[in-house]
Order: C-alpha cells, then sequence, then structure tokens
C-alpha cells in the first residue's frame, strides 16, 4: 500500500485532501560518505518514553528517545488509529529501527548511531513544528551528527 | 514527515526519508526519499524478520551518497507473505460476547481481560516488552475506565492535568494494544486486518467502544466529540458504528 490506487478508498480520499505544506528552494546537504556518517532518527509516529506527556491533538513538539532506551520504555500515544500498530507491537524496529542501525554500524556500513533519536507527531501541522525541527537539527549537530532518517507511520 | 527534512536538511543536517505514501512524496520533493510498498504503520515492511528491515535501510541510506538531489527511488519489494497462508484465527477462544442491554461491558470486558493476561503475560515475556501503558493505568484501570463511560456512566476522574477525552482516548489505545498483543503470543502470521476485524468483531472490548464512541461523539465537548467522531474507531471497520 503505498499509491492511492492500493489503498481503501476513504483512505486514499483522506490523504488526498490533507493540505501540503509549500517548500520553496529546497536544500541539499552534502557530506561524508554513507560508511562514514552518524544517523540520528526522526519517527512521526507519536513515540515517547514510557511515562512521557502523551502526543495529543495538535501536538508539534517532539520527545526525546535515548538510543539506549530500553525497548520496553518506548510507548506509541499518536492520535490516529487509521495505520496498522499491531506491527510495532510486534517489533519496535518495524517504526524505529534503532536496532538495526546498530548492526549496520557494528558491520562498518554507516559510521555510527546518535545519542538521542526524536519523535513527532505526523498528525499536526508540518509547518507548525519547523522551529521544533530547528532545535531537533541543533541538537543534532551538538553531538556530531551527520544525517537523519526520518521514518513515517 | 516531509516537511521535517526540509526544516532539518535547511538547517545543515542531510536527510533521508522512506515514505508510505508515493503521492505525497512526489508532491513534496525531499531531497532523498524512498517509496516503499508497505501498509501505513509499518515503514520497515515486515514485523521480526529483520534481513527485509536492513534491505529496506540500507536501500534508503544508500541516497546518502547521492551527489545531487532530489532523489526518490521505489523499494522494489512488497511484503512477503507466508507461504501457505490460509488466514489467521485467534488462538484463544473467547465466547461470543452478547451485546448488554443497557450497559454491562465492565463484566464481560473484565472477564476477557482476564482470560487474556496469560497469552499478554507470555507476549511480553517473549518480545521483552510491551506498548501498552501510554496512558498511564493499569489495564485492569483503562478497561474499567472505558466500560464506565460506555455504559452510561461516569469513570473515575483523571485528575486535573487531563482532560476526561484524553484519558479515555488513551485508555482505549492501551485496551486496543493489550488485546492484540495478547493475540498474537504465539507463533504464526496474522494480518493487521485480521487482527482489527477480530477486536471490532468478536470481542466484548470492541463491542464498549463502538458504544463508547457513540456516547462521545453526542457530547457538547469539543474533545469528546473528536474522539467519538474521528480518535477510536478505524475507518476501516467504520461500517460497524451503529449497527
Amino acid at each position: 500500500m503505498t499509491r492511492y490506487a492500493d489503498m481503501p478508498e476513504g483512505m486514499a480520499r483522506h490523504l488526498a485532501r490533507l493540505p501540503l505544506p509549500e517548500i520553496e528552494g529546497g536544500a541539499f546537504v552534502p557530506g561524508p560518505p554513507l560508511s562514514e556518517r552518524r544517523i540520528a532518527v526522526v519517527s512521526s509516529a507519536g513515540l515517547g518514553r514510557r511515562g512521557d506527556r502523551p502526543f495529543g491533538p495538535g501536538a508539534v513538539d517532539y520527545r526525546v528517545l535515548p538510543s539506549d532506551l530500553d525497548a520496553n520504555d518506548i510507548v506509541m500515544s499518536h492520535i490516529s488509529v487509521n495505520y496498522d500498530r499491531t506491527g510495532f507491537q510486534q517489533d519496535l524496529n518495524i517504526v524505529y529501527p534503532v536496532e538495526r542501525l546498530n548492526e549496520m554500524a557494528a558491520r562498518g556500513e554507516i559510521g555510527g548511531v546518535a545519542d538521542h533519536h526524536y519523535s513527532f507527531m505526523g498528525a499536526s501541522d508540518p509547518a507548525s513544528m519547523q522551529p521544533f525541527a530547528e532545535d531537533v537539527a541543533a541538537a543534532m549537530q551538538a553531538e556530531g551528527v551527520d544525517a537523519a532518517l526520518l521514518v513515517p507511520v | 514527515m516531509c516537511a521535517l527534512a526540509h526544516y532539518l536538511e535547511r538547517m545543515g543536517i542531510a536527510t533521508v526519508v522512506v515514505a508510505l505514501v508515493h503521492e505525497h512524496a512526489e508532491a513534496i520533493a525531499n531531497p532523498r526519499t524512498l517509496s516503499v510498498p508497505f501498509e501505513l504503520g509499518r515503514p520497515l515492511g515486515v514485523p521480526d524478520n529483520p534481513e527485509f528491515q536492513l534491505g529496506v535501510l540500507r536501500a534508503a541510506l544508500a541516497l546518502l551518497d547521492r551527489p545531487h538531489g532530489p532523489v526518490l527511488e521505489e523499494f522494489p519489494d512488497r511484503a512477503p507473505e507466508p507461504a501457505d497462508y490460509e488466514g489467521w484465527a485467534c488462538p484463544i477462544a473467547l465466547p461470543r460476547p452478547e451485546a448488554p442491554a443497557g450497559g454491562g461491558h465492565e463484566r464481560l470486558v473484565a472477564d476477557e481481560v482476564a482470560r487474556l493476561r496469560p497469552w499478554w503475560d507470555l507476549a511480553r515475556g517473549r518480545r521483552g516488552r510491551t506498548t501498552v501503558g501510554a496512558s498511564g493505568y493499569d489495564i485492569e484501570a483503562a478497561a474499567r475506565m472505558v466500560c464506565r463511560y460506555a455504559d452510561g456512566g461516569e469513570p473515575d476522574d483523571p485528575g486535573p492535568e487531563r482532560k476526561l477525552s484524553r484519558s479515555l482516548k488513551l485508555a482505549c489505545d492501551d485496551l486496543m494494544a493489550f488485546y492484540t498483543e495478547a493475540a498474537t503470543a504465539q507463533p504464526g502470521a496474522a494480518a493487521s486486518h485480521e487482527l482489527s476485524d477480530w477486536f471490532w468483531g468478536e470481542t466484548a472490548a470492541g463491542d464498549a467502544l463502538l458504544a463508547l464512541r457513540e456516547r462521545a461523539a453526542g457530547e457538547e465537548d469539543r474533545g469528546m466529540q473528536l474522539v467519538g467522531n474521528l480518535l477510536v474507531l478505524p475507518r476501516s471497520q467504520a461500517h460497524r458504528a451503529g449497527a
């Protein structure tokens, strides 16, 4: 299911009506080879630490997920019910593949894995997320992250 | 999701986006995008299949080595289905719920939770984790809160820090997670739509959530209306509303 034609009609209609932000003059940042890059995950699945503030309708901020966080300490509070959660319930890596990234780092395929990852909730207005995204970018730069892997839900 | 990549890139962070909605990815034109043919909620494709997930990750991260953009590539492989797959049936034989007249979900759901708990315990032990708990309530308290509201009563006050509508929504999510974690405790792939059909069509908890959404949709409070109209019943199960 990736194109409207492959989705249930109601879902396709909903997604086709969503207003998309207009982006002008997109940047393209060069960098070192993949084998030298330090990667952070940015999820839009509404993930947070157990006991964190849950995401609510309209939330445009983010939660910080330390890389060494135990899998049992990650919960999801995305407000939408129109996507599958049973994959996430069975395997965290289906939406938050930090374990896979660690394996790639151990094999030398990537340079390393960031100490911190980040989650937004994708149902909210993207334009209002901009200041928070800028804070995330600054935090990444401060810890020497070369690239962000953005994973939807 | 896609706009975030632009914001990060402008700040000097190279990005690669995994995209589940191809048309959105085309419209936004992020610097580097891998469009994947998986269902919403499963961006890495297949749970408990590390090799497949690594294939997706390698394809996505390889885009970071491209010298120019924007780049939009499509991942070629669909999520594989088991070769001998004949459909899924819940291995835990819950009694078929009877629609309680004028309330009565609380006892029925408490019975189901008690019967599912050994399997939920097994699932949690095998996986080393549970996703239940975003509400902050234990599962019995979450079930009680949902059912009391569904049956027309007033649930326990969630306290000054959270509206009742938020607490009910999170309790509903936890209840669904508890049921599907228990139902998938035993090996054997279940398609997401089969788990959804089972929860909404064959459990007393599904009945309780249908009653909850109907009451919430009719409330004056906008937060409750949102819960009732949008935040509990998936579009794919909308035919059950008012049934």
